[in-house]
């Protein structure tokens, strides 16, 4: 991998803010909005995420089609990820979704609610810090 | 457009513009948009140890999202601080289950009952915050994505490994709703 100039370090800076800002105020971030999605009472979190992926395939597919190249010069292409047996997106994601209704945020959200204001959150952060700590250690024994 | 700070944001609005963040860091360095690699990289920076998953260079594979992820942070701040601050205004039949599960104070972007320092050494506090925070840093580690990588990047990507991992994600979120939250709360 290519080592980064510091200019590219405050075009992610900005991107990150702005994708902080817009959590926020689409309040994607908010433990009453995920409860709201998981009972089905609004369409609103599945618009946001569908249009969400919507947006990001047809983005992908022109990039694709119109052989951009990134900034940096490279040709844009997206990595395949490995299936392998396939158990480890199944536990993995059903672990995290567990997670994920308990504390309202997955990772992004947990850092953009501190910002907005719930310190408390840190606490969430750490305990999550541990969790990816603790399958680094438990992975040799994992089935993937 | 003045509008859009005083109210919360129609989906058709935020939607696609979280979407576009996808693109958006494929054009800025080939980036694919992915936040619970970061908790991989801070564990890599901070503990050093002899352990696989951790030994790589943090700072050459996941700077550029560390950086990232402090922005998603000040985001936050901002977004709280510019435009109007209001209450979530959650379907009527939402606050009707949550008050049936006891919860009074609606609120804010998060029921303070649950997410405050008071509540943090309380049952339900403690299950949300410190089980809820281990349940979404092991989940992602082991998925190894999280919804915007896999809901977002990879399902956009068409790859099969992130429609298993979404299956997951609302497998785990409904049980969590169904099963745990009306004996917590």
């Amino acid at each position: 991998m290519r080592s980064i100039p510091h200019a590219f370090l405050l075009i992610y800076l900005f991107l990150g803010i702005a994708f902080g800002f817009v959590l926020t105020k689409s309040e994607v971030v908010s433990w009453f909005r995920i409860q709201e999605m998981f009972h089905f009472q609004s369409f609103r979190m599945y618009g946001i995420i569908g249009s969400a992926i919507a947006t990001a395939a047809l983005s992908i597919a022109l990039l694709k089609r119109l052989r951009i190249k990134s900034a940096s010069g490279e040709l844009i292409s997206i990595p395949r990820k490995d299936l392998g047996s396939g158990i480890r997106y199944a536990a993995g994601g059903t672990i995290f979704g567990l997670g994920w209704a308990l504390t309202g945020a997955c990772p992004g959200p947990l850092f953009a609610l501190i910002g907005d204001g719930i310190p408390v959150m840190t606490v969430a952060v750490v305990s999550a810090l541990a969790g990816t700590w603790i399958y680094g250690m438990l992975r040799p024994i994992l089935p993937h | 457009m003045i509008r859009l700070l005083s109210e919360s944001w129609p989906w058709y609005i935020a939607g696609p513009l979280i979407g576009l963040f996808v693109p958006a860091l494929l054009v800025a360095g080939n980036k694919v948009f992915g936040i619970s690699s970061n908790l991989r990289h801070i564990c890599a920076a901070i503990v050093p140890s002899k352990v696989e998953f951790f030994r790589y260079d943090w700072k050459d594979a996941g700077l550029w999202n560390l950086v990232f992820l402090l922005g998603v942070l000040l985001g936050g701040f901002a977004a709280s601080h510019i435009g109007s601050q209001h209450d979530i205004a959650i379907s009527s039949a939402t606050q009707a289950t949550l008050s049936h599960l006891g919860l009074h104070d609606l609120s804010g972007i998060a029921p303070r009952e649950i997410f405050s320092w008071q509540a943090l050494f309380t049952v339900r506090g403690l299950v949300s915050i410190v089980a809820g925070g281990f349940l979404v840093g092991f989940g992602t580690a082991f998925a190894g994505g999280c919804t915007s990588g896999h809901a977002i990047s990879g399902l956009a990507n068409v790859e099969l490994p992130s429609l298993i991992a979404v299956f997951g994600f609302f497998s785990g979120g409904l049980a969590a709703t169904y099963f745990i939250l009306p004996y917590l709360l």
